[in-house]
C-alpha cells in the first residue's frame, strides 16, 4: 500500500514536466482553468517534497503558469530553496522564477540576500551570470545596498561575460541606491575602454541612461565619447554615443559644433540606416542647440533635410515614419526649410498607416503660414470627411484647431473663415471634441471683437438648426456647441438680426433633452436676448408685441422650472419670475426695458487661464490661519456633502457672471460695479480702467469694420468654409496687383535705384489679414507670479542619480570618498582581518588611477546655479572632513608625491585630449613639438567661466564680453607682431579699443582701453616671460599659472626646464615619477620671434594671504654657431585675486548672501580716480575676477568667489574722483589681501 | 489601485518583450516592470494583441505608447513572422531600428539554437527561449548584440546542464530507491 502511494507519487512528479503541462493545458481547452487548478495541487504536493529536482520541476512549471497570469506568490519561498540549490540547472529554474514572480514587495527578498551573495562569488562563472540576471530583474534598493560593493567587484572580474553583466547591472543598483554612483562611477568609467567590445558596449549603455537623465553631470565625459565615437566600429555602441552627445550639446553649444563634422562623415559614410538616422538625429539636435554663427549652418540642415526626405520617400513604412518623426524636430527651428516639402507630408496623410498619418498631421501644426492655411486645412477638412474610425477623425479635429489657434491666432488672416471652419466642424458626428470647438467659438468671439456680428449670425443659425446637432443627444459630445452658441447669442445679441427668433429657437421644447449645463445657459441667455427683444420693442408704439414676448417665456418657461437638473431649475424659475414681474409693468405701462438690460450691462474681458493662480497673495496675509474659530468635527463632517454638489458640475464655472440671486439682483448689480470700481481684474469700458491696462485698447478704440459682405452671409444650413478661400485668393491677388502698382509708381519715381523685390514671392509680411482684427490678450493680474508650474514628478528615482561626479573624478585620488560614501561591506568575512575589502578596492583603485591621469584632468566648467549649490554643499562637506583627512593624507603624502601627481605641465601630459572640457571644445590647435606648429597659442579657454557661459554674461555686464574679445584680438595683434618681428613688451596695444568699437558691442560709454592680465614674470635678451594665474573652479585647491614664453633672440630656443622651489604652501605639479626637485619640461621649441604658452598646476593648501615662489627657466640658446646653456630667475607672484574667479551671482541671491550676516566686512578709499565709473568696473572685474551683480549710477555691487567657495562682495561707490569699496567676505584676511591688491592696480594708473 | 500607481511603476521599465501567439495560446512574456500584478501583465498583453493583431502587413512597426504601457516616451515595436509577434517595448533611449534589428538578431539565435525553430518549440520550451533572452537582455537593457557570442554562451550553459543530469539521474534513482525500501 504505501508503495503503491510512492509510486503513484513518483509516476506523477516524473510523468509532468513543462512540457507535458504545456501539452495538456493545450489538450484542456474547454476547462483550461479547471485543469490549471488540478495542476496547481500536484504542484504543491510536489512542493513538499524533499527532492530538490521535483520541487524545481514545481517551480519551472510555476514559471509557466505566472506567465499565463497565475498569481503564484505562495510559492515565493520554493522558489528562494530551488535558487539555493548548488546545482546549475536548479539554480537556473530558481533564478528564471523570481525574475519572473519577485518584486519589490516580495518579502522572501530579504532571504535570498546571503545566496545572491554566495552565487556572485561563485567560482562558476555561469552561476555568477544567472545570479546577475536574475537580480536584475528584482533588486531591491536592500539587495542593491548590501550587493553594491559585490558587483563592483565584478566589474574588474576576468571573463569578459560576468564584467558586462556586472557593468549593466549597475544601472539597476544605482537606480535603488544612489548613494553607490560615486564610489563605482570611476570604476564604470575605465570600463567605457575595456577591451571586450561586450563590456564596453554595456558601460556605454549605463553612462548613456545615467546621463539621459542629468546630462549635465557628464559633460565632462564627452571628449572620451567623442574618442569612442570616432574610434568605435560596433553600430549599437555608436547609435547609444551618438544618442546621448544629442542629450548633451544642450547644454554646451560647443560640443555641438565639434561633433558637426564627424556626424557629417558618418552620414555620408554609413549604410546602417538606424545609424544614419541617430546622426542625423544628432545633427538635429546639435542644430537647435547652436542659436546661430555656424557657418555651414544651412548646409547641415539641407544635409539632414535631405536625408530625411530619401527616408521619407522610402518604401519601408517604418524609415518613412522615422523620418516624419524626425522632421517634427527640424521643423521646431527651421519651419522654413521644412515648408518645402510640404507635398511628401501632405502625401503622407493620404497613408494607409494611422502612426504615419498622425506624424504627418504633427508635421502640418509647424508648416502652416499666413499664405497655405487655408489650403492647408481645406486639405484636412477633405480628410476629416473621409475618415473611417472616429479616433483618427478626432485627432484630426483637434489638429485642426491647433493649427488654427496656434500662438494666439498668428496665422488666422480671416476669422469669418476660420468660425465657418467650425461651424463646419459641428458637423462631425459622433466627435467627443464638442467642447473644444465649443471653447474656440467662445475664445473667438470674445477676443475677436471686429468678428462677432459674423458669429453671432452663425451661431443662431446653429441654434436654429440645433436639431441637426442633437440627433442623438446622449452620446453626442457636439451638442456642446450649443453651450457656446448661446451664450454667444446672448452676449453679444445687439448683433443678432432677428433677436427674437433666435428667442424663440432658445426655449423650443427641445432643448429640455439637451444635457443640463448647456440647458442653464440657455435659460440665462434667453433673459438676455428678452432685454434686447424689449428694448428694440419698446419704441414701437404697438406695446401689444412686448407683452407677447413676455408672455412666450412665460408660456415656455414652466418647462424648465420641472427640469430635473438644480441649475437649470433655478435658473429657470428665477428668469420666470422676473418676467412675470415685467409682464405686470408692462400691463401698467411702465417702460421696464432700460432696467432689463441693465441686469446684464457691463463687457465681459477675457482673463489668461491662470490669473487666478499668479495673484500674489497680499503680505500678511496667512490663507491657512483660521479666519474664526475652528469648527467643530461635527461641523466639517456636516460640509462634506456639499463638496459633493460643486464638484458635480464643473463646467458651471465658466457663465460665473450669471450666478445672481434674482431678487436681489439689481442691487447686488449696484453693488458688483462698486466692487468693480475697485477690483483691478475687471475691465469696465469706463476710461479709467484703460490707464491701468494699457495694453489693453477699450472698446471705443476697436477699429469696428464694416464687412463688406459679398457673399450672402445667411446660407440655409451651414456656411461654406471654401469660398472664403476662393474670397481670400482673390482678394490677396488684387492686394498683390495694387501693390505692384504702387510700386511700378515708386519705380518711376526713383529709376535710379533700381529696387529690385518686388517680384519676388509673396512674402509672410505682405498677407495683410482681410479686416483689421484685434485679438484682445488675455488679462493677467499685475505683477503676477512668475510661473511655478513644477512638472518634475517629485517620485521619479533619477532625480536622486542627479550626483556631482567631477570632483570625485579629478580629485578621486586626492580626495578619498567620504567614509559615509563607501560601499557597505560585510565584516563578518574570515578573510577580512587584515584589511577591509574597502580598502583593498581602494589601493585598486588608487594604482589604476595614475594610469587614466589624462582623463581625470578632464573637467567641466560648466557652472549651473544647482550644480554651484551642490559643489558649495561638498566643499563644506570637505571642510569639515579635513580634520579627519589630514592625517591619513600626511601619511600618504609620500606615497602620493611618487604616483600621483595630476598632470603637471598639461600640454604635455595630455596633448591630445587637453587640459579640460573648455581646452577640448575650444578647438585650438594643441601646441606640438613641430617647428612649423609653433604659432602662438594664447589661452582661449583661460577665461573659461567668460567663454563658456556666452548666454549668461549677457545679461551680467557687456563689459566682460568684451574682453574675451580684446583677448582674441590679443591673439590676432600678436600674429601680427610675430610677423612684423617687432617686439612688444607688452601684449596690447591701444590700437584694441578702435577695434571692439568695430565689434559693435560698446555701447554709449567710452570703449575700455584694453587690459591684459598677464605680467611680466622675467626677461632677459633671450626670452621674455609673461603669466597669468587662475583659479581652478573645480579643484578648490588648484590653481593652473599660464607662462607665455616669447623667444627675443635671433636664436632657437629649446630644451626648456621650468622649476619651482615649492613652498609648504604651494607646490607644483609634476609628473608621475618625477621628484620634488626636479624642473619640468616646457613641451615646446621656440624659433627666434616666436611666442608660446605651456601651463603649469600648482596645488596650494591657504589662500588666504598672498604668496611668492622662487624659480628658473633654463634653456640652451641654439645658433648656427653655437649653443649655449642659459637660465633665468623669476619670481611667480600668487596673488590673493587669483585665487578668485569669476562667478556671476543673481541680484536675489547676492542679497540673501549679504542678509545672512556670516560675512565679515571691510572697507576701502581710493583717491584721485580720475577713470570713469563704467570704466572703473572693468578694471576690478577684469583684474580681479569679479562680476557685477547689480549696478546703479555710480554705485555697483560686485561678487565673486574663491576657489575654496569664499564669497567676497564689493559696494562700489565713486563720487569726483573718491572710490569708496565696501567689502564682505567670509575670510577677513584674504579681504584685506584683495583690496590691497584692488588699491594697488588703480595706484598704478 | 493600479491605475493611479501605473505612472510611476512604469517609468522604470525598459523594455518588455513578448512573443504573442493567437491569442489563447502560450506567450513568453518578461517583464522588467515593478510592482505590476499579474492581471495588469495580462491587461497588457491583451491590449498589445490587440493593437498589433490588427494591424496590416504593409504598415510601419512602431506604435506609439498608449497609457497603459507607460506614457508617451515609450512605443511598442514589433516583428512579425508567420504566425507570431515579437514585440519589445521600449523607451526613447532606444534606437527603433536598432531594436528591430535585435528582434532580428532574437529570431536567427532562436533558430539556431532549435535548429529551424517553430512554433511549437516555442510553445513547448519557454524556460530555453527565456534563457536565450536572458544573454541579450538583461533588466529591460540590452546586454549583448552578437549573435554568435550569444549562441556561445547559451550552448556552455546547456552543455553544464546537460554535464550534470548525468549525475542527477543517478541521484534521483537512488532516491526512488531509498524510498521503495522503506
Amino acid at each position: 500500500m504505501a508503495l503503491k502511494i510512492v509510486k503513484g507519487s513518483i509516476d506523477r512528479m516524473f510523468d509532468k514536466n513543462l512540457q507535458d503541462l504545456v501539452r495538456g493545458i493545450r489538450n484542456h481547452k474547454e476547462d483550461e482553468a479547471k485543469y490549471i487548478s488540478t495542476c496547481i495541487d500536484e504542484i504543491k504536493q510536489e512542493l513538499k517534497q524533499d527532492n530538490i529536482a521535483v520541487k524545481a520541476n514545481a517551480v519551472c512549471k510555476l514559471t509557466y503558469l505566472q506567465m499565463l497570469g497565475y498569481d503564484v506568490s505562495w510559492a515565493a519561498f520554493n522558489i528562494v530553496e530551488v535558487m539555493s540549490s548548488s546545482k546549475f540547472t536548479y539554480k537556473r529554474i530558481g533564478y528564471l522564477a523570481a525574475s519572473q514572480c519577485f518584486h519589490e514587495g516580495t518579502d522572501v527578498i530579504m532571504l535570498t540576500t546571503n545566496q545572491i551573495r554566495k552565487d556572485l562569488s561563485s567560482p562558476n562563472q555561469y552561476d555568477t551570470g544567472v545570479a546577475l540576471t536574475g537580480l536584475s530583474c528584482f533588486v531591491t534598493p536592500d539587495l542593491a545596498r548590501d550587493l553594491a560593493n559585490d558587483i563592483m567587484t565584478l566589474m574588474s572580474h576576468t571573463k569578459p561575460f560576468i564584467r558586462k553583466k556586472a557593468v549593466l547591472i549597475m544601472y539597476k543598483v544605482f537606480l535603488k541606491y544612489p548613494e553607490s554612483l560615486r564610489p563605482a562611477f570611476p570604476r564604470l568609467k575605465e570600463k567605457l575602454e575595456d577591451p571586450d567590445p561586450g563590456v564596453q558596449s554595456a558601460a556605454v549603455n549605463v553612462i548613456c541612461e545615467l546621463a539621459r537623465r542629468n546630462p549635465k553631470n557628464y559633460l565632462s565625459l564627452a571628449p572620451l565619447f567623442f574618442k569612442l565615437m570616432t574610434s568605435s566600429t560596433n553600430n549599437w555602441v555608436l547609435i547609444k554615443i551618438i544618442k546621448l552627445f544629442g542629450a548633451l550639446t544642450p547644454l554646451e553649444p560647443r560640443l555641438g559644433k565639434k561633433l558637426i563634422e564627424p556626424l557629417t562623415n558618418l552620414i555620408h559614410s554609413t549604410s546602417a540606416m538606424s545609424l544614419l538616422y541617430e546622426c542625423v538625429n544628432t545633427v538635429i539636435a546639435v542644430l537647435i542647440s547652436l542659436s546661430s554663427g555656424m557657418p555651414n549652418h544651412s548646409a547641415s540642415i539641407q544635409l539632414c533635410v535631405q536625408k530625411l526626405r530619401i527616408l521619407i520617400e522610402d518604401s519601408d513604412q517604418n524609415l518613412k515614419y522615422l523620418g516624419l518623426l524626425a522632421m517634427s524636430k527640424i521643423l521646431k527651428t527651421h519651419p522654413k526649410s521644412v515648408q518645402s516639402h510640404k507635398d511628401l507630408i501632405l502625401q503622407c496623410l493620404d497613408d494607409k498607416d494611422e502612426s504615419i498619418r498622425l506624424r504627418a498631421l504633427d508635421l502640418l501644426y509647424g508648416m502652416v503660414s499666413k499664405k497655405n492655411l487655408m489650403e492647408i486645412v481645406k486639405k484636412l477638412m477633405v480628410h476629416v470627411d473621409k475618415a473611417e474610425g472616429t479616433t483618427y477623425r478626432d485627432e484630426l479635429l483637434t489638429k485642426i484647431i491647433d493649427i488654427c489657434s496656434q500662438s494666439n491666432y498668428q496665422y488666422i488672416t480671416n476669422f469669418e473663415w476660420y468660425i465657418s471652419i467650425l461651424v463646419e466642424l459641428t458637423r462631425l458626428e459622433g466627435t467627443r471634441h464638442g467642447h473644444l470647438i465649443a471653447s474656440q467659438m467662445l475664445d473667438v468671439a470674445i477676443r475677436v471683437k471686429a468678428i462677432r456680428g459674423f458669429a453671432v449670425l452663425q451661431m443662431a443659425t446653429l441654434l436654429d438648426n440645433a436639431h441637426m446637432l442633437t440627433g442623438n443627444t446622449q452620446r453626442n459630445g457636439i451638442c456642446e456647441v450649443l453651450y457656446a452658441a448661446a451664450w454667444i447669442c446672448g452676449e453679444f445679441s445687439d448683433h443678432l438680426e432677428d433677436p427674437l427668433q433666435t428667442l424663440e429657437a432658445m426655449l423650443r421644447p427641445k432643448v429640455a433633452t439637451l444635457p443640463g449645463h448647456i440647458q442653464a445657459v440657455y435659460i440665462q441667455n434667453a433673459a438676455k436676448l428678452f432685454a434686447t427683444v424689449l428694448r428694440a420693442q419698446e419704441g414701437v408704439p404697438d406695446s401689444q408685441k412686448a407683452q407677447e414676448t413676455s408672455q412666450l417665456l412665460i408660456d415656455r418657461l414652466p418647462l424648465f422650472v420641472q427640469s430635473a437638473n438644480l441649475e437649470v431649475q433655478e435658473r429657470a424659475s428665477c428668469v420666470l419670475q422676473l418676467v412675470k414681474y415685467i409682464q405686470k409693468l408692462q400691463q401698467k405701462e411702465v417702460a421696464v426695458a432700460e432696467e432689463v438690460s441693465a441686469l446684464f450691462a457691463g463687457e465681459l474681458n477675457p482673463v489668461a487661464p491662470k490669473a487666478q493662480k499668479k495673484v500674489p497673495i497680499p503680505e500678511g496675509l496667512d490663507l491657512d490661519a483660521w479666519i474664526n474659530e475652528p469648527p467643530s468635527e461635527s461641523e466639517s463632517e456636516d460640509e462634506k456633502p456639499r463638496a459633493v454638489f460643486s464638484q458635480e458640475e464643473p463646467r458651471h464655472t465658466r457663465p460665473r457672471h450669471t450666478e445672481v440671486d434674482e431678487k436681489e439682483l439689481a442691487r447686488r448689480r449696484e453693488a458688483r460695479k462698486q466692487e468693480q470700481a475697485n477690483n483691478p481684474f475687471y475691465i469696465k469700458a469706463s476710461p479709467s480702467s484703460q490707464k491701468v491696462y494699457p495694453e489693453v485698447p477699450g472698446v471705443e478704440h476697436i477699429p469696428v469694420v464694416q464687412i463688406d459682405l459679398s457673399v450672402p452671409l445667411k446660407v440655409p444650413g451651414m456656411p461654406m468654409s471654401d469660398q472664403y478661400l476662393k474670397m481670400e485668393e482673390e482678394r490677396r491677388q488684387k492686394e498683390k496687383e495694387e501693390k505692384k502698382k504702387k510700386e511700378k509708381k515708386k519705380k518711376k519715381e526713383k529709376r535710379g535705384r533700381g529696387r529690385k523685390h518686388e517680384s519676388g514671392p509673396e512674402s509672410e509680411e505682405d498677407i495683410t489679414p482681410a479686416h483689421t482684427v484685434d485679438i484682445v490678450t488675455e488679462e493677467m493680474p499685475e505683477n503676477a507670479l512668475p510661473s511655478d508650474d513644477d512638472d518634475k514628478d517629485p517620485n521619479d528615482p533619477h532625480k536622486a542619480l542627479d550626483i556631482d561626479l567631477d570632483n570625485l573624478v579629478v580629485g578621486a585620488s586626492r580626495r578619498p570618498l567620504a567614509d559615509s560614501e563607501k560601499l557597505p561591506v560585510r565584516t563578518h568575512r574570515p578573510t577580512d582581518i587584515l584589511k577591509s575589502p574597502v580598502e583593498g578596492a581602494e589601493l585598486e583603485s588608487v594604482s589604476q588611477e595614475p594610469k587614466k591621469k589624462s582623463k581625470k584632468d578632464k573637467k567641466e566648467k560648466k557652472k549651473d546655479k544647482e550644480r554651484k549649490k551642490s559643489k558649495e554643499e561638498k566643499k563644506k562637506k570637505k571642510h569639515k572632513q579635513e580634520g579627519d583627512d589630514e592625517l591619513e593624507e600626511a601619511s600618504e603624502e609620500p606615497v602620493q608625491a611618487g604616483e600621483n601627481p595630476v598632470a603637471a605641465a598639461l600640454p604635455a601630459t595630455a596633448p591630445a585630449e587637453g587640459f579640460n572640457l573648455d581646452f577640448w571644445l575650444s578647438n585650438v590647435p594643441v601646441p606640438s613639438n613641430k617647428q612649423e606648429a609653433t604659432v602662438p597659442v594664447l589661452p582661449p579657454a583661460l577665461d573659461a567661466a567668460q567663454v563658456s557661459e556666452p548666454e549668461e554674461h549677457k545679461d551680467m555686464e557687456p563689459e566682460e564680453t568684451k574682453f574675451s574679445k580684446h583677448k582674441k584680438k590679443k591673439q590676432k595683434k600678436e600674429k601680427e607682431d610675430k610677423k612684423k618681428k617687432k617686439r612688444h613688451h607688452r601684449h596690447h596695444s591701444d590700437e584694441g579699443g578702435d577695434e571692439s568699437v568695430q565689434n559693435g558691442t560698446v555701447e554709449e560709454e567710452e570703449p575700455l582701453p584694453p587690459m591684459s592680465n598677464y605680467c611680466l614674470l622675467a626677461e632677459n635678451s633671450y626670452i621674455k616671460m609673461v603669466y597669468d594665474i587662475q583659479g581652478n573652479l573645480q579643484d578648490g585647491s588648484q590653481v593652473v599659472v599660464s607662462v607665455i614664453f616669447e623667444n627675443k633672440s635671433t636664436s632657437f630656443l629649446k630644451s626648456m626646464e621650468f622649476n619651482v622651489l615649492d613652498s609648504l604652501n604651494s607646490k607644483l605639479q609634476r609628473p608621475d615619477g618625477a621628484g620634488p626637485h626636479d624642473g619640468l619640461s616646457v613641451p615646446f621649441q621656440l624659433p627666434p620671434g616666436v611666442s608660446n604658452e605651456a601651463r603649469f598646476v600648482f596645488s596650494v593648501q591657504s589662500i588666504v594671504m598672498p604668496q611668492k615662489l622662487k624659480g628658473t627657466l633654463t634653456f640652451i640658446v641654439k645658433s648656427e654657431e653655437s649653443s649655449t646653456h642659459e637660465k633665468l630667475d623669476f619670481k611667480l607672484h600668487f596673488t590673493c585675486t587669483s585665487y578668485l574667479i569669476t562667478t556671476p551671482c543673481y541680484s536675489d541671491a547676492y542679497a540673501k548672501l549679504l542678509e545672512s550676516g556670516d560675512l565679515k566686512s571691510s572697507s576701502v578709499r581710493l583717491e584721485g580716480v580720475s577713470m570713469s565709473f563704467h570704466h572703473l568696473l572693468a578694471r576690478i572685474c577684469f583684474h580681479h575676477h569679479f562680476s557685477v551683480v547689480e549696478r546703479i549710477d555710480s554705485c555697483a555691487s560686485l561678487y565673486s568667489r574663491s576657489i575654496q567657495g569664499h564669497h567676497v562682495c564689493l559696494l562700489v561707490k565713486t563720487a569726483d574722483q573718491t572710490v569708496s569699496i565696501d567689502a564682505k567676505c567670509d575670510e577677513p584676511s584674504l579681504l584685506g589681501n584683495v583690496l590691497d591688491e584692488i588699491k594697488q592696480t588703480f595706484s598704478m594708473c | 489601485m493600479v491605475a493611479g500607481s501605473r505612472p510611476t511603476s512604469c517609468r522604470n521599465y525598459r523594455c518588455w518583450i513578448e512573443r504573442l501567439n493567437h491569442i489563447t495560446e502560450s506567450k513568453t512574456l518578461k517583464f522588467a516592470l515593478e510592482k505590476t500584478t499579474e492581471d495588469m501583465e495580462q491587461q497588457i498583453i491583451r491590449e498589445t494583441f490587440h493593437l498589433v493583431s490588427k494591424r496590416d502587413e504593409n504598415v510601419c512597426n512602431f506604435l506609439e505608447g498608449g497609457l497603459l504601457i507607460g506614457g508617451s516616451d515609450n512605443k511598442l515595436i514589433y516583428r512579425h513572422y508567420a504566425t507570431l509577434y515579437f514585440v519589445f517595448c521600449v523607451d526613447s533611449s532606444e534606437s527603433e531600428l536598432g531594436i528591430l534589428d535585435l528582434i532580428q538578431v532574437f529570431v536567427e539565435t532562436l533558430d539556431k539554437c532549435f535548429e529551424n525553430v517553430c512554433e511549437l518549440d516555442l510553445i513547448f520550451h519557454v524556460d530555453k527561449v527565456h534563457n536565450i533572452l536572458a544573454e541579450m537582455v538583461m533588466g529591460g537593457m540590452v546586454l549583448e548584440t552578437n549573435m554568435n557570442e550569444i549562441i556561445t554562451q547559451v550552448d556552455a550553459q546547456n552543455k553544464m546542464e546537460k554535464s550534470e543530469e548525468a549525475t542527477l539521474g543517478m541521484r534521483v534513482s537512488f532516491v526512488t530507491v531509498y524510498s521503495i525500501a522503506r
